[in-house]
Protein backbone atom coordinates (compact mmCIF):
# COMPACT_ATOMS: atom_id res chain seq x y z
CA UNK A 1 0.00 0.00 0.00
CA UNK A 2 2.37 2.55 0.99
CA UNK A 3 4.78 1.49 -2.09
CA UNK A 4 1.59 3.01 -4.20
CA UNK A 5 1.19 6.25 -2.38
CA UNK A 6 4.77 7.11 -1.60
CA UNK A 7 5.27 7.52 -5.96
CA UNK A 8 3.43 9.81 -8.24
CA UNK A 9 0.14 9.31 -7.84
CA UNK A 10 0.37 10.57 -3.73
CA UNK A 11 1.87 13.50 -5.58
CA UNK A 12 -1.30 14.20 -7.76
CA UNK A 13 -3.36 13.48 -4.60
CA UNK A 14 -1.89 15.92 -2.31
CA UNK A 15 -2.08 18.49 -5.50
CA UNK A 16 -6.31 17.53 -5.45
CA UNK A 17 -6.19 17.83 -1.54
CA UNK A 18 -5.11 22.09 -2.59
CA UNK A 19 -7.27 22.18 -4.97
CA UNK A 20 -10.39 20.64 -2.58
CA UNK A 21 -9.08 22.60 -0.11
CA UNK A 22 -9.21 26.17 -1.64
CA UNK A 23 -12.28 28.58 -0.89
CA UNK A 24 -13.35 29.02 -4.12
CA UNK A 25 -13.17 25.40 -5.10
CA UNK A 26 -15.71 24.94 -1.64
CA UNK A 27 -17.55 27.63 -2.96
CA UNK A 28 -18.47 26.09 -5.86
CA UNK A 29 -18.94 22.85 -4.51
CA UNK A 30 -21.30 23.61 -2.42
CA UNK A 31 -23.56 25.50 -5.07
CA UNK A 32 -23.68 22.23 -6.74
CA UNK A 33 -23.88 19.52 -4.67
CA UNK A 34 -27.87 19.83 -4.06
CA UNK A 35 -27.92 19.62 -7.82
CA UNK A 36 -26.27 16.22 -8.31
CA UNK A 37 -29.31 14.07 -6.92
CA UNK A 38 -31.93 16.00 -9.47
CA UNK A 39 -29.31 15.50 -12.34
CA UNK A 40 -29.00 11.83 -11.24
CA UNK A 41 -32.82 11.61 -11.45
CA UNK A 42 -33.81 13.19 -14.58
CA UNK A 43 -30.88 11.22 -16.22
CA UNK A 44 -31.98 7.98 -14.87
CA UNK A 45 -35.69 8.77 -15.97
CA UNK A 46 -33.86 9.96 -19.40
CA UNK A 47 -32.08 6.70 -19.52
CA UNK A 48 -35.71 4.31 -18.98
CA UNK A 49 -37.30 5.73 -21.95
CA UNK A 50 -34.58 5.81 -24.38
CA UNK A 51 -34.29 2.14 -23.46
CA UNK A 52 -38.06 1.57 -23.64
CA UNK A 53 -37.83 0.28 -20.04
CA UNK A 54 -40.57 2.99 -19.50
CA UNK A 55 -43.31 2.91 -21.92
CA UNK A 56 -44.19 6.22 -23.15
CA UNK A 57 -47.30 5.72 -23.61
CA UNK A 58 -46.92 5.95 -19.78
CA UNK A 59 -44.48 8.14 -18.97
CA UNK A 60 -42.80 9.86 -22.20
CA UNK A 61 -39.19 10.89 -21.62
CA UNK A 62 -37.52 14.78 -21.01
CA UNK A 63 -36.36 15.30 -24.01
CA UNK A 64 -40.28 14.15 -25.05
CA UNK A 65 -40.87 17.06 -22.90
CA UNK A 66 -38.18 19.37 -23.76
CA UNK A 67 -39.15 19.16 -27.76
CA UNK A 68 -43.00 19.12 -26.78
CA UNK A 69 -41.76 22.68 -24.39
CA UNK A 70 -40.22 24.53 -27.52
CA UNK A 71 -42.87 23.68 -29.86
CA UNK A 72 -45.75 25.05 -27.91
CA UNK A 73 -43.07 27.92 -26.93
CA UNK A 74 -42.89 28.85 -31.07
CA UNK A 75 -46.34 28.56 -31.06
CA UNK A 76 -46.80 31.05 -28.62
CA UNK A 77 -49.17 29.13 -26.45
CA UNK A 78 -46.80 28.38 -23.27
CA UNK A 79 -46.04 31.50 -22.44
CA UNK A 80 -49.56 33.06 -22.85
CA UNK A 81 -51.00 30.66 -20.44
CA UNK A 82 -48.08 31.11 -18.25
CA UNK A 83 -48.53 34.51 -17.67
CA UNK A 84 -52.17 34.10 -17.25
CA UNK A 85 -51.96 31.73 -14.13
CA UNK A 86 -48.83 33.54 -12.68
CA UNK A 87 -51.07 36.80 -13.12
CA UNK A 88 -54.10 35.14 -11.06
CA UNK A 89 -51.33 33.93 -8.51
CA UNK A 90 -49.96 37.34 -8.43
CA UNK A 91 -53.72 39.18 -7.78
CA UNK A 92 -54.79 36.22 -5.76
CA UNK A 93 -51.45 36.11 -3.32
CA UNK A 94 -51.53 40.24 -3.20
CA UNK A 95 -55.04 40.78 -2.00
CA UNK A 96 -55.08 37.77 0.33
CA UNK A 97 -51.80 38.93 1.91
CA UNK A 98 -52.84 42.40 2.30
CA UNK A 99 -56.10 41.30 4.25
CA UNK A 100 -54.28 38.38 6.24
CA UNK A 101 -51.57 41.08 7.31
CA UNK A 102 -53.93 43.94 8.01
CA UNK A 103 -56.09 41.62 9.80
CA UNK A 104 -53.60 39.86 11.72
CA UNK A 105 -52.10 42.88 12.81
CA UNK A 106 -55.40 44.58 14.25
CA UNK A 107 -56.61 41.07 15.94
CA UNK A 108 -53.08 40.90 17.70
CA UNK A 109 -52.77 44.46 18.98
CA UNK A 110 -55.97 44.93 20.12
CA UNK A 111 -57.72 42.87 22.11
CA UNK A 112 -60.87 44.32 21.66
CA UNK A 113 -60.28 43.37 17.65
CA UNK A 114 -59.46 39.90 18.85
CA UNK A 115 -62.64 38.96 20.50
CA UNK A 116 -65.24 40.65 17.18
CA UNK A 117 -63.03 39.31 14.40
CA UNK A 118 -60.87 36.02 15.68
CA UNK A 119 -63.36 33.56 16.53
CA UNK A 120 -65.61 34.42 12.71
CA UNK A 121 -62.01 34.03 10.96
CA UNK A 122 -60.94 30.64 13.13
CA UNK A 123 -64.57 29.23 12.20
CA UNK A 124 -64.07 30.02 8.21
CA UNK A 125 -60.60 28.95 7.93
CA UNK A 126 -62.08 25.15 8.81
CA UNK A 127 -64.13 25.82 5.37
CA UNK A 128 -62.05 23.69 3.17
CA UNK A 129 -62.04 26.70 0.63
CA UNK A 130 -61.45 24.20 -2.41
CA UNK A 131 -65.09 22.89 -1.37
CA UNK A 132 -66.50 26.51 -2.89
CA UNK A 133 -65.23 26.32 -6.26
CA UNK A 134 -68.72 25.34 -7.31
CA UNK A 135 -70.10 28.61 -5.05
CA UNK A 136 -67.60 30.90 -7.01
CA UNK A 137 -68.50 29.71 -10.27
CA UNK A 138 -72.02 30.24 -9.75
CA UNK A 139 -71.69 33.86 -8.22
CA UNK A 140 -69.01 35.05 -10.55
CA UNK A 141 -69.32 33.00 -13.64
CA UNK A 142 -66.03 31.60 -15.18
CA UNK A 143 -64.22 34.48 -15.81
CA UNK A 144 -61.12 35.56 -13.65
CA UNK A 145 -63.20 36.54 -10.32
CA UNK A 146 -63.71 33.25 -8.90
CA UNK A 147 -59.95 31.96 -9.51
CA UNK A 148 -58.10 35.21 -8.05
CA UNK A 149 -60.23 35.36 -5.41
CA UNK A 150 -60.09 31.37 -4.86
CA UNK A 151 -56.10 32.01 -4.47
CA UNK A 152 -56.95 35.07 -2.10
CA UNK A 153 -58.83 33.11 0.18
CA UNK A 154 -56.40 30.27 0.15
CA UNK A 155 -53.67 33.12 1.42
CA UNK A 156 -55.40 34.82 3.67
CA UNK A 157 -55.67 32.54 6.57
CA UNK A 158 -52.08 31.43 6.92
CA UNK A 159 -50.74 34.35 6.42
CA UNK A 160 -53.66 35.78 9.56
CA UNK A 161 -52.91 33.26 11.76
CA UNK A 162 -49.23 33.49 11.54
CA UNK A 163 -49.24 37.30 11.85
CA UNK A 164 -51.54 37.11 15.34
CA UNK A 165 -48.84 34.53 16.73
CA UNK A 166 -45.97 36.52 15.80
CA UNK A 167 -47.17 39.50 17.24
CA UNK A 168 -48.56 37.79 20.43
CA UNK A 169 -45.15 36.02 20.70
CA UNK A 170 -43.22 39.25 21.32
CA UNK A 171 -41.12 38.98 24.19
CA UNK A 172 -43.33 41.40 26.90
CA UNK A 173 -40.03 42.58 27.98
CA UNK A 174 -39.01 44.07 25.30
CA UNK A 175 -42.58 46.02 24.88
CA UNK A 176 -41.76 46.92 28.71
CA UNK A 177 -38.29 48.24 27.65
CA UNK A 178 -39.77 50.17 24.96
CA UNK A 179 -42.21 51.96 26.81
CA UNK A 180 -39.92 52.62 29.74
CA UNK A 181 -37.75 54.25 26.97
CA UNK A 182 -40.71 56.45 26.58
CA UNK A 183 -41.90 55.16 22.69
CA UNK A 184 -45.00 56.10 21.57
CA UNK A 185 -47.41 53.29 20.83
CA UNK A 186 -47.15 53.52 17.40
CA UNK A 187 -42.87 53.91 17.68
CA UNK A 188 -43.74 50.68 19.73
CA UNK A 189 -45.23 48.55 17.12
CA UNK A 190 -43.15 49.71 14.56
CA UNK A 191 -39.75 49.31 15.95
CA UNK A 192 -40.19 46.64 18.48
CA UNK A 193 -43.46 44.51 17.62
CA UNK A 194 -43.55 44.10 14.09
CA UNK A 195 -39.84 43.54 13.65
CA UNK A 196 -40.08 40.89 16.47
CA UNK A 197 -42.78 39.07 14.50
CA UNK A 198 -41.71 39.35 11.23
CA UNK A 199 -39.95 36.40 11.69
CA UNK A 200 -43.22 34.03 11.61
CA UNK A 201 -44.90 36.37 9.22
CA UNK A 202 -42.44 35.49 6.66
CA UNK A 203 -43.49 31.47 7.57
CA UNK A 204 -46.86 32.51 6.76
CA UNK A 205 -45.86 33.98 3.92
CA UNK A 206 -43.89 31.54 2.55
CA UNK A 207 -46.35 28.35 3.12
CA UNK A 208 -49.13 30.78 1.65
CA UNK A 209 -47.07 30.98 -1.63
CA UNK A 210 -47.65 27.27 -1.84
CA UNK A 211 -51.30 27.39 -1.32
CA UNK A 212 -52.01 29.52 -3.56
CA UNK A 213 -50.04 27.51 -6.32
CA UNK A 214 -52.16 24.72 -5.15
CA UNK A 215 -55.50 26.84 -5.27
CA UNK A 216 -54.73 27.48 -8.86
CA UNK A 217 -54.36 24.46 -10.00
CA UNK A 218 -57.24 23.02 -8.61
CA UNK A 219 -58.89 26.61 -9.90
CA UNK A 220 -57.96 26.52 -13.18
CA UNK A 221 -59.09 23.24 -14.02
CA UNK A 222 -62.72 24.04 -14.07
CA UNK A 223 -64.45 25.70 -16.61
CA UNK A 224 -61.06 27.30 -18.19
CA UNK A 225 -60.15 28.57 -21.74
CA UNK A 226 -56.48 29.83 -20.21
CA UNK A 227 -53.82 29.00 -17.96
CA UNK A 228 -51.71 26.20 -17.20
CA UNK A 229 -54.54 24.37 -15.85
CA UNK A 230 -56.23 24.86 -18.98
CA UNK A 231 -53.31 23.48 -21.09
CA UNK A 232 -53.27 20.13 -18.17
CA UNK A 233 -57.28 19.72 -19.30
CA UNK A 234 -56.74 20.17 -22.81
CA UNK A 235 -54.01 17.82 -23.06
CA UNK A 236 -55.85 15.47 -20.76
CA UNK A 237 -58.73 15.53 -23.48
CA UNK A 238 -56.23 15.18 -26.17
CA UNK A 239 -54.40 12.07 -24.60
CA UNK A 240 -51.11 14.32 -24.69
CA UNK A 241 -48.86 12.79 -21.77
CA UNK A 242 -46.05 15.24 -22.59
CA UNK A 243 -47.82 18.26 -22.06
CA UNK A 244 -49.06 17.00 -18.60
CA UNK A 245 -45.60 15.90 -17.64
CA UNK A 246 -44.30 19.66 -18.72
CA UNK A 247 -47.16 21.77 -17.28
CA UNK A 248 -46.24 19.62 -13.97
CA UNK A 249 -42.80 20.52 -14.16
CA UNK A 250 -43.38 24.01 -14.96
CA UNK A 251 -45.18 23.86 -11.24
CA UNK A 252 -42.32 22.26 -9.81
CA UNK A 253 -39.90 25.05 -11.26
CA UNK A 254 -42.45 27.90 -9.92
CA UNK A 255 -42.96 26.59 -6.64
CA UNK A 256 -39.05 26.19 -6.18
CA UNK A 257 -38.91 29.64 -7.37
CA UNK A 258 -41.11 31.29 -5.41
CA UNK A 259 -39.23 29.31 -2.22
CA UNK A 260 -36.16 30.45 -2.96
CA UNK A 261 -37.03 34.04 -3.73
CA UNK A 262 -38.81 34.13 -0.22
CA UNK A 263 -35.42 32.47 1.33
CA UNK A 264 -33.77 35.69 -0.04
CA UNK A 265 -36.19 37.60 1.12
CA UNK A 266 -35.71 36.17 5.05
CA UNK A 267 -31.92 36.02 4.87
CA UNK A 268 -32.15 39.99 4.03
CA UNK A 269 -34.83 40.94 6.42
CA UNK A 270 -33.67 38.58 9.37
CA UNK A 271 -30.13 39.34 8.72
CA UNK A 272 -30.00 40.36 12.32
CA UNK A 273 -30.88 36.87 13.48
CA UNK A 274 -28.28 34.26 14.57
CA UNK A 275 -29.98 31.84 12.06
CA UNK A 276 -30.02 33.53 9.02
CA UNK A 277 -27.24 35.82 8.95
CA UNK A 278 -24.00 35.07 6.59
CA UNK A 279 -21.76 32.33 7.28
CA UNK A 280 -24.04 31.05 9.77
CA UNK A 281 -26.32 28.74 7.49
CA UNK A 282 -25.10 28.18 4.06
CA UNK A 283 -27.82 28.27 2.22
CA UNK B 1 -29.81 69.21 38.38
CA UNK B 2 -27.78 65.89 39.86
CA UNK B 3 -30.33 64.13 40.79
CA UNK B 4 -34.36 64.13 41.53
CA UNK B 5 -35.27 63.11 45.03
CA UNK B 6 -37.72 60.25 45.78
CA UNK B 7 -40.65 60.91 48.07
CA UNK B 8 -43.03 57.89 48.34
CA UNK B 9 -46.08 58.04 51.03
CA UNK B 10 -47.77 54.66 52.17
CA UNK B 11 -47.60 52.63 48.77
CA UNK B 12 -49.45 49.52 48.42
CA UNK B 13 -49.83 47.02 46.08
CA UNK B 14 -52.11 43.99 46.08
CA UNK B 15 -51.82 41.28 43.44
CA UNK B 16 -55.40 39.74 43.96
CA UNK B 17 -55.25 38.64 48.02
CA UNK B 18 -51.48 39.26 47.81
CA UNK B 19 -50.32 42.27 49.32
CA UNK B 20 -46.89 42.91 48.31
CA UNK B 21 -46.27 45.78 49.41
CA UNK B 22 -47.72 47.09 52.35
CA UNK B 23 -47.83 50.97 53.28
CA UNK B 24 -44.24 51.58 52.45
CA UNK B 25 -42.68 55.30 53.24
CA UNK B 26 -38.97 56.08 51.87
CA UNK B 27 -37.74 59.40 51.21
CA UNK B 28 -34.68 59.43 49.23
CA UNK B 29 -32.29 63.09 48.97
CA UNK B 30 -31.08 63.49 45.49
CA UNK B 31 -27.72 62.19 44.37
CA UNK B 32 -28.03 59.29 46.71
CA UNK B 33 -27.75 56.00 46.11
CA UNK B 34 -29.78 54.07 47.74
CA UNK B 35 -29.68 49.71 47.46
CA UNK B 36 -32.68 47.68 48.39
CA UNK B 37 -31.59 43.89 49.58
CA UNK B 38 -34.13 41.47 50.77
CA UNK B 39 -35.39 37.69 49.99
CA UNK B 40 -36.91 36.82 46.26
CA UNK B 41 -40.91 38.04 46.57
CA UNK B 42 -40.43 40.43 49.03
CA UNK B 43 -41.79 43.71 46.38
CA UNK B 44 -38.29 44.77 45.51
CA UNK B 45 -38.87 44.63 41.84
CA UNK B 46 -42.44 45.51 42.60
CA UNK B 47 -41.74 48.58 44.08
CA UNK B 48 -38.69 49.31 41.54
CA UNK B 49 -41.20 48.84 38.97
CA UNK B 50 -44.24 51.30 40.36
CA UNK B 51 -41.87 53.97 40.54
CA UNK B 52 -40.73 53.63 36.74
CA UNK B 53 -44.30 54.08 35.93
CA UNK B 54 -44.58 50.28 34.48
CA UNK B 55 -46.86 49.17 37.61
CA UNK B 56 -49.61 51.16 39.06
CA UNK B 57 -50.23 51.10 43.19
CA UNK B 58 -53.48 49.61 44.60
CA UNK B 59 -53.14 53.20 47.19
CA UNK B 60 -50.20 55.28 48.45
CA UNK B 61 -48.29 58.46 46.36
CA UNK B 62 -45.16 58.71 44.96
CA UNK B 63 -43.42 61.98 43.75
CA UNK B 64 -40.17 61.66 42.19
CA UNK B 65 -38.25 65.97 42.04
CA UNK B 66 -39.07 68.68 43.40
CA UNK B 67 -42.41 70.39 42.17
CA UNK B 68 -42.13 71.96 39.02
CA UNK B 69 -39.35 69.51 38.42
CA UNK B 70 -39.62 67.65 35.51
CA UNK B 71 -36.99 64.89 36.24
CA UNK B 72 -36.27 62.03 33.86
CA UNK B 73 -36.69 58.07 35.15
CA UNK B 74 -34.64 55.13 33.49
CA UNK B 75 -34.74 51.45 34.21
CA UNK B 76 -32.15 48.69 33.54
CA UNK B 77 -33.14 45.65 33.76
CA UNK B 78 -31.62 42.07 34.61
CA UNK B 79 -31.80 40.98 30.90
CA UNK B 80 -29.93 42.91 28.63
CA UNK B 81 -33.47 43.59 26.84
CA UNK B 82 -31.50 44.69 23.40
CA UNK B 83 -33.30 44.70 20.41
CA UNK B 84 -32.10 42.05 18.61
CA UNK B 85 -33.17 43.85 14.90
CA UNK B 86 -31.03 46.59 16.05
CA UNK B 87 -27.07 47.38 15.64
CA UNK B 88 -25.85 48.48 19.05
CA UNK B 89 -26.05 52.30 18.23
CA UNK B 90 -29.44 51.88 17.38
CA UNK B 91 -30.42 50.20 20.91
CA UNK B 92 -28.50 52.99 22.63
CA UNK B 93 -29.83 56.00 21.33
CA UNK B 94 -33.63 54.53 21.37
CA UNK B 95 -36.13 56.60 22.23
CA UNK B 96 -34.25 59.89 21.61
CA UNK B 97 -33.17 62.15 18.62
CA UNK B 98 -29.93 62.95 17.41
CA UNK B 99 -27.72 61.77 20.22
CA UNK B 100 -25.54 60.09 17.74
CA UNK B 101 -22.17 61.57 18.89
CA UNK B 102 -23.10 61.46 22.34
CA UNK B 103 -24.19 57.65 22.17
CA UNK B 104 -20.65 56.82 20.84
CA UNK B 105 -18.90 58.37 23.23
CA UNK B 106 -21.06 56.45 26.04
CA UNK B 107 -20.23 52.86 23.79
CA UNK B 108 -16.12 53.99 24.10
CA UNK B 109 -16.80 54.86 27.89
CA UNK B 110 -18.00 51.53 28.11
CA UNK B 111 -15.67 49.90 26.31
CA UNK B 112 -17.90 49.30 23.17
CA UNK B 113 -15.90 51.38 20.89
CA UNK B 114 -15.96 50.05 17.36
CA UNK B 115 -19.00 47.29 18.00
CA UNK B 116 -21.31 50.18 17.18
CA UNK B 117 -22.89 48.92 14.01
CA UNK B 118 -23.22 44.90 15.19
CA UNK B 119 -25.97 43.03 16.21
CA UNK B 120 -26.49 42.28 19.90
CA UNK B 121 -26.56 38.36 18.78
CA UNK B 122 -22.60 38.66 18.18
CA UNK B 123 -21.76 40.76 22.02
CA UNK B 124 -21.46 38.64 25.19
CA UNK B 125 -23.27 39.08 28.14
CA UNK B 126 -21.40 41.19 29.34
CA UNK B 127 -21.07 43.18 26.97
CA UNK B 128 -24.52 43.28 26.07
CA UNK B 129 -24.85 44.69 29.89
CA UNK B 130 -22.72 47.50 29.25
CA UNK B 131 -24.09 48.44 26.31
CA UNK B 132 -27.90 48.49 28.37
CA UNK B 133 -26.01 50.62 30.52
CA UNK B 134 -25.26 53.16 28.03
CA UNK B 135 -28.96 53.17 27.03
CA UNK B 136 -29.72 53.64 30.40
CA UNK B 137 -27.50 56.54 30.79
CA UNK B 138 -27.63 58.25 27.62
CA UNK B 139 -31.12 59.83 28.98
CA UNK B 140 -29.15 61.36 31.06
CA UNK B 141 -31.51 60.41 33.70
CA UNK B 142 -31.96 62.34 37.05
CA UNK B 143 -33.13 58.78 38.60
CA UNK B 144 -31.65 55.63 37.55
CA UNK B 145 -33.60 52.14 38.41
CA UNK B 146 -31.37 49.22 38.59
CA UNK B 147 -33.27 46.15 38.53
CA UNK B 148 -30.77 43.16 39.75
CA UNK B 149 -28.72 44.83 36.91
CA UNK B 150 -25.21 42.25 37.44
CA UNK B 151 -27.27 39.31 38.28
CA UNK B 152 -26.60 37.09 35.52
CA UNK B 153 -22.78 37.82 34.99
CA UNK B 154 -20.02 35.68 36.04
CA UNK B 155 -18.15 37.06 38.90
CA UNK B 156 -15.01 38.85 37.10
CA UNK B 157 -17.49 40.78 34.63
CA UNK B 158 -20.00 42.07 37.06
CA UNK B 159 -16.79 43.54 39.41
CA UNK B 160 -15.79 45.10 36.28
CA UNK B 161 -19.22 46.12 35.71
CA UNK B 162 -19.56 47.27 39.41
CA UNK B 163 -16.39 49.75 38.51
CA UNK B 164 -17.66 51.12 35.44
CA UNK B 165 -21.02 51.84 37.29
CA UNK B 166 -19.80 53.65 40.04
CA UNK B 167 -16.83 55.39 37.44
CA UNK B 168 -19.69 56.92 35.56
CA UNK B 169 -21.72 58.08 38.74
CA UNK B 170 -18.98 60.37 39.53
CA UNK B 171 -18.89 61.90 36.78
CA UNK B 172 -22.07 62.49 36.26
CA UNK B 173 -23.75 61.93 39.65
CA UNK B 174 -27.39 61.02 40.17
CA UNK B 175 -29.85 59.55 42.21
CA UNK B 176 -29.68 55.69 42.07
CA UNK B 177 -31.85 53.19 43.06
CA UNK B 178 -30.40 49.18 43.06
CA UNK B 179 -32.41 46.52 43.67
CA UNK B 180 -29.85 43.59 44.36
CA UNK B 181 -29.53 40.01 46.04
CA UNK B 182 -25.60 40.81 46.30
CA UNK B 183 -24.91 42.24 49.98
CA UNK B 184 -21.41 42.72 49.14
CA UNK B 185 -22.61 45.03 45.77
CA UNK B 186 -24.89 46.79 47.67
CA UNK B 187 -22.09 47.97 50.57
CA UNK B 188 -19.53 48.67 48.23
CA UNK B 189 -22.15 51.20 45.92
CA UNK B 190 -24.42 52.32 48.00
CA UNK B 191 -24.84 55.27 50.57
CA UNK B 192 -27.94 53.70 52.07
CA UNK B 193 -28.68 49.51 52.35
CA UNK B 194 -32.59 49.39 52.72
CA UNK B 195 -33.79 45.31 53.60
CA UNK B 196 -37.18 44.46 53.13
CA UNK B 197 -38.84 42.04 54.32
CA UNK B 198 -42.21 40.86 53.38
CA UNK B 199 -43.36 44.25 51.94
CA UNK B 200 -42.34 46.15 54.22
CA UNK B 201 -39.16 48.12 54.82
CA UNK B 202 -37.22 46.21 57.87
CA UNK B 203 -33.90 47.98 58.28
CA UNK B 204 -32.60 51.20 57.16
CA UNK B 205 -29.02 51.50 57.23
CA UNK B 206 -26.82 54.49 56.37
CA UNK B 207 -23.26 53.58 55.76
CA UNK B 208 -20.55 56.10 56.78
CA UNK B 209 -17.76 57.26 54.29
CA UNK B 210 -17.81 58.53 50.90
CA UNK B 211 -18.25 55.13 48.04
CA UNK B 212 -17.06 53.24 46.37
CA UNK B 213 -16.15 51.68 49.27
CA UNK B 214 -12.99 49.17 49.33
CA UNK B 215 -13.49 45.36 49.46
CA UNK B 216 -12.17 43.41 51.80
CA UNK B 217 -12.75 46.22 54.71
CA UNK B 218 -13.11 45.06 57.79
CA UNK B 219 -16.44 46.75 58.80
CA UNK B 220 -17.93 45.72 55.59
CA UNK B 221 -17.14 42.21 56.34
CA UNK B 222 -18.89 42.50 60.01
CA UNK B 223 -21.72 44.43 58.18
CA UNK B 224 -21.97 41.91 55.30
CA UNK B 225 -21.96 39.19 57.75
CA UNK B 226 -25.40 40.66 60.05
CA UNK B 227 -27.03 41.68 56.50
CA UNK B 228 -26.84 37.91 55.21
CA UNK B 229 -27.71 36.34 58.40
CA UNK B 230 -31.01 38.27 58.49
CA UNK B 231 -32.24 37.66 54.93
CA UNK B 232 -30.90 33.86 55.47
CA UNK B 233 -33.55 34.34 58.33
CA UNK B 234 -36.17 36.23 56.41
CA UNK B 235 -35.73 33.30 53.23
CA UNK B 236 -36.25 30.04 56.12
CA UNK B 237 -39.78 32.29 56.98
CA UNK B 238 -41.03 32.81 53.03
CA UNK B 239 -40.27 29.37 52.44
CA UNK B 240 -41.54 27.52 55.37
CA UNK B 241 -43.91 30.08 56.72
CA UNK B 242 -42.81 28.89 60.35
CA UNK B 243 -40.43 31.24 62.25
CA UNK B 244 -36.85 29.48 62.24
CA UNK B 245 -33.55 30.16 64.04
CA UNK B 246 -31.29 31.86 61.71
CA UNK B 247 -28.51 28.48 62.31
CA UNK B 248 -30.91 26.17 61.16
CA UNK B 249 -31.83 27.83 58.24
CA UNK B 250 -27.91 28.61 57.41
CA UNK B 251 -27.32 24.78 57.17
CA UNK B 252 -30.59 24.52 54.91
CA UNK B 253 -29.41 27.16 52.55
CA UNK B 254 -25.71 25.16 52.72
CA UNK B 255 -27.12 22.05 51.13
Amino acid sequence: MSSITDTLPSQSLNAWKRVAASPSFKAVYRRLVPWILPAILILAWHIAAVTGLLNRNVLPGPVDVVNVAISLIERGQLQHHLLVSLRRVAIGFTIGASVGLGLGALVGLSSTARQVIDLTMQMIRTVPHLALVPLMIFWFGIGEEPRVLLVALGVVFSVYINTVSGIRSVDPKLIEMGRSYGLSEPQLIWSVILPGALQQILTGIRYALGVAWLTLVVAETIASREGLGFLVQDARELLRLDVIVLVIAIYAIAGWLADFLTRKLEARLLSWHPSYGKGVRPS
Amino acid sequence: MSGASLTIRKLRRDFGAKRVLQDVDLDVARGQFVSLIGASGVGKSTLLKIIAGLDTPTSGSIRIGEPGEKPDVRMMFQEDRLLPWRSILDNVTIGTRSRETEARKLLAAVGLAGREDEFPSVLSGGQKQRAALARALLHKPDLLLLDEPFGALDALTRAAMQQLLSDLLEEAPRTVLLVTHDVEEALLLSDRVIVMRSGRIAHDLVLEGSRPRARGDATLARLKEELVRSLLLDEGQTRNGVQETASSSALEAAE
